[in-house]
């Protein structure tokens, strides 16, 4: 048997059920690995190894009472955006690196209904703004295939923990990207649910109507069941209403004979890495190999969902960040009157980039600009997702790549904002659309991983993780580990 | 030279639910100890999530039909982004485009007779924490009242008077109190109003620049900020000076009004939908329940008061000020008709008698109205009508009704207050005096007929007042005639 830090999320079911190995036994082998190798790649921000063994404990007397769901006793690490009740939040902000929340977010309160082990927070940008982890006001998550390169971001600590075997699974957020484009730089799988799929009550928000929560792991399968305990309507969040939830695990046939992939002509940017064109290519001829139709389409808005994007998250972020004034919670820089006192704190506690999107937003949205910038952006929001659902008339799943390039070195992009928000140009259409995407690794240059990313209707996750299951089950990409030297 | 004067008043109404606009948090702050009606909801707490209150949306929709408005059929709460410590989110959630009810009216009694006010609009917004200022300057936030649901009530600048202001505020306090949408309770602030003014030249078209007082929340006091408002802007045109477009906090201390900020200084709310909410879309069918839960409001039941009850004018507004009160009446109409009870005269023992013992005893007519039914204000007047009791006895016996929560009729069994009218005992009583006076018979007997008067007294009297004087006069001619 592999070691224990390297099992997938089904292998260290099966281990559990089989009764192989305890939760304690394999709580304590990640928090281990955790000890081992987080010094290098930084992913975590706060380790509850108290609370996960003490989790774990439960986990193994809940096993032997009876029948057990498939998360019980499986380690799980999270996203520091997610509201932990008891344990430490920060968003990757000093605005928070005191807050401890009172209540736990709804995924956060299902995994611990489904008896889940919660090892920890990771590291993130701060409050999710970037794709590098580089804007974490507190450590550099570094890529585990190569520790000079980023592990992409906002959500690069839990695609990192993931690559470096520090769980089999973890939480991450997408607001453009954040699953995606992390998961493929650090060769694991993500899915960003569709918008509506899975609560936001307790995702300290970025952009309200664009974060969407989703699982990160090494397999299509795993992510399934990860979907499975944490999807579904809650009264808490009225955007979250409506859609019951299929069985995932029963949807991944491994078949895909007949199903209709579309590939967008207009996702293969210039300035793409010939590597990276190369590995998706071939992946699709690999699902085109197992059965799949392929076929060009065109998604012609798609060279304005960046503009777009980059008026409607900072605008709904600028609104989204106004309660930190110091008041309740949080950092608070003691001045002579409420507004000195607002200021100094909020000088204090955002980093260069959240400061930047305030600004970009309050402005977008200010009087005499509003019809301009953001009222536009949401008009040009629905071309877009109309070209999708147009699309989504023809074929079933689009596959795409996640990122143009692999992983970029540390601080390659630091001085040059406009490059880093390129990063994200083939992922965020889906946000604006609200449409769920599912990436897997697909191949390596330069020794970094590959993502290939499919594209799927609305709740129609199903679908996504069949293929994307049915590519695993022909492919090795998604059982390779980085060595960690 | 004269000056016109334009006001418009925007008034905030706490909707009455038992929770508040986006938690379950209890809406019910008042008597609270400092948060702890409070959730991560209504605190701002990072990652939480409103949901909008149901109660509160239906509520609002039924003003807007109480006050002849249309109902928006898609409805988008929006983002007001200002700072202040007292707004947990750094955003109040409100209605900026698309309000909940738009273009309705109001029919007050105007300066000139009747005279219908516009409504521009009633939109549903969240009310904000409240602050304390410390003696050592400090502040102190309690965020109960943080999340509580108002409407914003805002009419056209149809208003000419201070006068007219304070009666247009008025219908809408009864109007919203009748319907049960808000308490009516202005001190604690369930209910608050904002003023706007402008005054120009008599033949000018264009409407001067225009002041808002904010912060008045009495009758007397909007008819005083006004009235003190307008004097101040007419003086500085008259010294040839400009007025500001400007923002002005009424002192209730020296009865004047305060500039508080120009609109150079006027903040940029940047509103935009709120993004954690969806459009609420009312379809035909919601607004059609909502109407069929509205009551009948007081101009309608007024007019219904005076032509199918005949009372005054005066009565049927007395009638229809509160609804507990006029509900109350028409109970008591209703317990009155197969008596044979005139309505007329069950709203005099209301609006005479009953009122009042109510303000002897300091209570409202509905905690009284426990002991005091509806009917009993019937069955007194039944039995006046019938002679069973005089009018003295009738009010006495409405009187221990009203202390003691029992019903007249029994109340007059219990204590031998019906008229002696009938039978031995009057009598009795009549061939008393008859024995008694002798002299007096005599002269009656000899043509005197006046005569009698002195024995109706002699009887009266044996009775303690308990014979009615028709009864006792029938008796004695009688008895005089068989003699």
């Amino acid at each position: 048997m592999a070691a224990l830090h390297e099992l997938t999320l089904v292998q260290a079911h099966e281990a559990l059920t089989r009764g192989d190995v305890t939760s304690v036994e394999l709580t304590q082998a990640l928090l281990a690995r955790i000890a081992a190798v987080d010094s290098r790649v930084q992913a975590f921000l706060t380790v509850d190894a108290d609370g996960a063994l003490e989790q774990a404990r439960a986990a193994d007397l809940q096993r032997a009472r009876g029948p057990s769901s498939a998360l019980l006793g499986i380690p799980l690490g999270i996203k520091d955006v997610i509201s932990t009740s008891g344990v430490r939040t920060t968003c990757g902000s000093n605005m928070l690196a005191t807050y401890v929340p009172v209540y736990d977010a709804t995924v956060i309160a299902r995994l611990k209904q489904a008896g889940a082990v919660l090892l920890g927070k990771l590291n993130c940008d701060e409050f999710a703004m970037g794709s590098s982890t580089e804007h974490s006001a507190y450590q550099q998550t570094r890529n585990p295939w190569n520790l000079e390169r980023v592990p992409g971001g906002s959500s690069g600590g839990s695609a990192a923990a993931v690559a470096a075997g520090e769980a089999p699974a973890t939480l991450g957020t997408d607001t453009g990207g954040s699953i995606r484009q992390p998961a493929a730089l650090c060769g694991i799988t993500g899915l960003k649910p569709t918008y509506g799929r899975v609560s936001r009550y307790g995702l300290v928000a970025f952009a309200s109507s664009l974060d969407q929560i989703g699982p990160m792991a090494r397999t299509a399968h795993d992510c399934a069941m990860v979907l499975q305990v944490i999807a579904g309507d809650d009264p808490q969040d009225a955007t979250c209403t409506g859609h019951p939830v299929p069985e995932y695990v029963a949807a991944l046939t491994g078949d895909v004979r007949g199903l209709r992939i579309g590939v967008p002509r207009e996702f293969f940017v210039a300035g793409m890495q010939p590597e990276v064109e190369a590995a998706i290519r071939h992946a699709i001829d690999v699902l085109r190999d197992q059965g799949a139709i392929v076929q060009e389409i065109s998604l012609p808005h798609t060279q304005y969902a960046l503009p777009v994007y980059y008026l409607i998250a900072p605008a709904e972020a600028s609104a989204n960040l106004a309660r930190y004034d110091g008041v309740r919670y949080g950092l608070r820089e003691p001045g002579e009157s409420y507004f000195d006192e607002l200021e100094r704190t909020r000088g204090a506690g955002f980093g260069a980039e959240v400061r930047r999107r305030i600004m970009l937003g309050t402005y977008a949205l200010s009087a005499g600009y509003y019809d301009a910038y953001y009222k536009r952006a949401q008009q040009v929001r629905t071309l877009i997702r109309r070209d999708y659902l147009e699309a989504f008339e023809q074929v079933d799943v689009i596959a795409a790549p996640t990122t143009p390039t692999v992983a970029f070195k540390i601080g390659a992009h630091s001085d040059d904002p406009l490059a880093m928000y390129l990063e994200d140009v083939c992922t965020l259409p889906l946000n604006l659309a609200g449409l769920p995407g599912l990436v897997v690794p697909c191949g390596f240059a330069e020794g970094l991983p590959i993502g290939l990313q499919l594209i799927g209707r609305p709740f129609d996750e199903q679908t996504l993780l069949r293929t994307g299951d049915a590519y695993q089950r022909v492919t090795d990409w998604h059982t390779r580990m980085p060595a960690l030297v | 030279m004269d000056y016109l004067v334009t006001i418009g008043l925007e008034i905030h109404a706490q909707i009455q639910t038992r929770s508040k606009m986006f938690c379950g948090c209890s809406a019910d702050y008042a008597a609270a100890p400092p948060n702890t009606h409070v959730c991560p909801v209504c605190m701002g707490l990072p990652g939480s999530l409103p949901v909008p209150n149901r109660r509160a949306i239906e509520l609002a929709a039924l003003t807007g039909l109480a006050l002849n408005c249309r109902i928006a059929s898609d409805n988008v709460i929006s983002r007001k982004n200002y700072f202040y410590a007292d707004l947990p989110s750094g955003y109040q959630r409100s209605q900026y485009d698309d309000p909940l009810c738009v273009n309705g009216w109001v029919d007050i009694d105007g300066d000139q007779g009747p005279k219908r006010i516009g409504l521009t609009r009633v939109h549903i917004e969240e009310d904000t924490g409240k602050l304390t200022h410390t003696a050592d300057g400090g502040s102190l936030v309690d965020f109960n009242r943080a999340g509580v649901p108002l409407m914003e009530i805002v009419s056209e600048p149809d208003i000419t008077s201070p006068e007219e202001a304070r009666r247009y505020f008025q219908k809408l306090r009864q109007i919203l109190v009748w319907i049960g949408v808000n308490s009516g309770d202005m001190e604690s602030g369930a209910l608050r109003c904002d003023a706007n003014v402008s005054v120009r030249p008599a033949g000018q078209q264009a409407y001067g620049a225009k002041v808002e007082i904010k912060n008045i929340n009495s009758f007397r006091f909007v008819e005083r900020a006004l009235a003190y408002e307008i004097e101040r802007q007419v003086t500085s045109l008259r010294a040839g000076e400009r007025i500001v477009q400007s923002t002005r906090g009424w002192d209730e201390a020296t009865g004047t009004t305060v500039a508080q900020r120009t609109k150079e200084f006027a903040e940029d709310y940047r509103y935009f939908p709120e993004p954690d909410i969806p459009p609420l879309r009312l379809t035909e069918a919601w607004v059609a329940e909502r109407r069929a839960e509205l009551p009948e409001l007081p101009d309608a039941r007024r007019q219904r008061f005076m032509t199918d009850y005949d009372l005054t004018p005066y009565d049927a507004t007395v009638l229809t000020d509160e609804r507990a009160v006029s509900d109350y009446y028409e109970q008591a109409v209703a317990a009155a008709r197969p008596r044979g009870v005139a309505p007329k005269d069950v709203a005099n023992w209301l609006t005479g008698e009953l009122f009042r013992l109510l303000k002897d005893s300091g209570e409202t007519l509905v905690v009284a109205a426990q002991r005091i039914r509806p009917e009993y204000l019937a069955e007194v007047q039944e039995l006046l009508n019938n002679g069973v009791i005089t009018r003295t006895s009738a009010k006495e016996a409405f009187d221990a009704a009203f202390r003691e929560g029992r019903a007249p009729a029994q109340i007059v069994a219990e204590r031998g207050m019906a008229v002696i009218g009938a039978g031995d005992a009057l009598t009795d009583m009549v061939r008393q005096a008859i024995a008694d006076n002798p002299k007096v018979v005599e002269e009656y007997r000899g043509g005197k007929v006046t005569a009698i008067k002195y024995l109706i007294g002699q009887v009266m009297k044996a009775t303690r007042g308990q014979a009615s004087p028709q009864a006792v006069q029938q008796a004695l001619e009688q008895e005089l005639t068989r003699q």
